[in-house]
């Protein structure tokens, strides 16, 4: 028996596909109090093992998914494959997971009393939705000891770069701070966000948060247009989830142009200021 | 209170536009690639730099890794970390439980109030040798930490989710795992880069264990072949993308 971790939201019903194709499969989410602590969650992930005695535990990688894994695995002395893309039951396991953000691949054995695997994001279909039984787990002072203790909610209205349909991104072509307000203009005419390659938030031309790449946000829009971005693999594993994208840079040989769906060769700067011109026309 | 910190980081080769192998198919042909510390990492160096100089104290830093690695425990070092421990090993076959119990035994004796990690490594990325070093120590353990305040023995710590933030208080000593966009690391003085190569570097054998995940071989994922179509050259294209963008429904 297969169980699988639900979380709201899509990636999970991801993971619950991938753990369909291991075998049949019981659904838990985790009811564990009102401020999440991932020791609460640790917990239930290893009462549900003794209750259940699955053959493995599956969640998705998210930010949640990894952490409470990783600390059940702790608890348990036991192995955890980190953003699986595929797995085969069998003694040992075989899995496949991602490296480098998904750039390379590892093809890897899995052994241990239980198999606990995260899913990588976006790389299986989603799963239709199955009944989740919530489980409450039984908690100790010490599970709840590092909880959160306070939220901050963002400012209602923003654009986040992992929801807008468009996202205008900028790498060191841009060549400064203020360059970037052509992009900016773009952007707010197509109701769309600002990103930056990892070049421009180190140069500190854009804060770390509008860092598109695999320290930064990976995203999903329907297009994206990368203005002066060279294409390293740091930027690629980020926005790799676009739909299109459309690559704007001075040198023709440029390894995202290679990447994108529609290209213009040309200074960034002459070819948006005459883009956002015939907008408004 | 002045604090006591270890920072952990890994060596990784700096990759450009594309990932190469060799010929075994174990590992990415570093040939023609430098290394760096891996990126979350450096910002754990640059934040446990910080926060001593905020509060006083000492900072370590520390990695396992081949004898290569001392090359990224001199970058530390360059940019103001005091000394150095390498648990310095010939063998590549480190697996997160082998690699966390390595660093527990490291760490387990050394007094620290502070351990950084980064949140996960930029090559394997298994998101868990901070958490596991952190079990086996007894310790309180935050990851993808981005903003860390020390006071009276605790440490008030955020981290983003869903476009917000999570606050969270732990009693020192900790494990922070901190990801890139905490700080902005600093270069390497020149006075830096000269102490770096005078500093001795601690030099430990750490006992490896078998690990229950076993890299068999690394794959380069098949590119989507994408088809790219060329909408023209400079300012005169214009016109050709607005069609695209309305093509889209995005104008």
């Amino acid at each position: 028996m297969i169980l699988c971790l639900v979380e709201p939201g899509q990636l999970s019903r991801e993971a619950l596909a991938f753990a369909q194709r291991l075998g049949p499969v019981q659904a838990f989410s985790i009811d564990a109090g009102e401020a999440y602590a991932p020791g609460a969650w640790a917990t239930a992930i290893v009462q549900l093992i003794e209750q259940h005695s699955p053959d493995a535990v599956v969640a998705a990688a998210s930010d949640r998914g990894q952490e409470a894994m990783a600390h059940a695995a702790a608890r348990l002395d036991l192995p955890l494959a980190a953003n699986c893309v595929s797995a085969e039951p069998g003694e040992p396991w075989r899995v496949v997971r991602q490296r480098w953000g998904g750039s390379l691949l590892e093809e890897a054995t899995l052994s241990g009393a239980v198999k606990l695997l995260t899913v990588a994001q976006h790389v299986v279909g989603a799963a239709d939705p199955v009944p989740v039984e919530p489980f409450t787990p039984e908690l100790s002072e010490a599970d709840l000891a590092v909880r959160v203790v306070r939220r901050e909610e963002p400012p209602p209205g923003t654009v986040s770069l992992t929801d807008a349909r468009v996202v205008v991104g900028g790498g060191r072509g841009v060549g400064s701070a203020e360059g970037f307000e052509l992009l900016e203009e773009l952007a707010e005419l197509l109701g769309g966000a600002v990103g930056g390659s990892r070049v421009v938030t180190n140069l500190g031309w854009r804060a770390h948060a509008d860092q598109v790449g695999q320290t930064g946000a990976r995203i999903a829009p329907d297009l994206y247009i990368a203005c002066g971005i060279s294409g390293a693999i740091q930027h690629i594993v980020g926005c790799k989830g676009a739909k299109k994208i459309l690559a704007i840079n001075k040198d023709p040989h440029a390894p995202m142009i290679a990447r994108s769906d529609y290209a213009v060769v040309g200074d960034l700067h002459e070819v948006v200021a005459a883009v956002i011109e015939e907008l408004r026309r | 209170m002045t604090l006591n910190v270890a920072v952990c980081i890994k060596r990784v080769p700096e990759t450009g536009a594309r990932i190469t192998l060799t010929a075994d198919e174990q590992e990415i042909d570093t040939s023609y690639l430098g290394f760096t510390i891996s990126p979350h990492e450096e910002c754990a160096v640059e934040e446990a730099l910080r926060l001593v100089q905020l509060h006083g104290g000492t900072t370590t830093a520390v990695t396992l890794g081949p004898p290569a690695a001392a090359e990224q425990l001199r970058n530390a070092v360059a940019m103001g970390v005091e000394s150095a421990l390498l648990l310095v090993t010939e063998r590549s076959d480190w697996d997160p439980q082998a690699t966390a119990a390595a660093l527990t035994e490291a760490l387990r004796d050394g007094g620290h109030d502070l351990l950084l990690f980064g949140n996960e490594s930029a090559d394997s990325g298994g998101y868990q040798v901070g958490i596991r070093v952190a079990h086996a120590l007894g310790l309180p353990c935050v990851t993808g930490v981005k903003h860390i305040e020390i006071a009276d023995g605790t440490a008030t710590v955020r981290r983003e989710e869903g476009g917000g933030w999570e606050i969270f208080e732990v009693t020192l000593p900790a494990v922070l795992t901190v990801k890139e966009g905490i700080n902005l690391p600093r270069y390497a003085s020149l006075p830096g880069r000269l102490r770096a190569k005078k500093t001795e570097i601690a030099l430990v054998e750490p006992a490896w264990r078998e690990g229950d995940l076993r890299k068999q071989r690394l794959v380069v994922p098949e590119e989507q072949g994408s088809h790219v179509e060329m909408l023209g050259d400079g300012r005169a294209a214009a016109p050709r993308i607005v069609d695209v963008l309305k093509e889209l429904g995005v104008a």
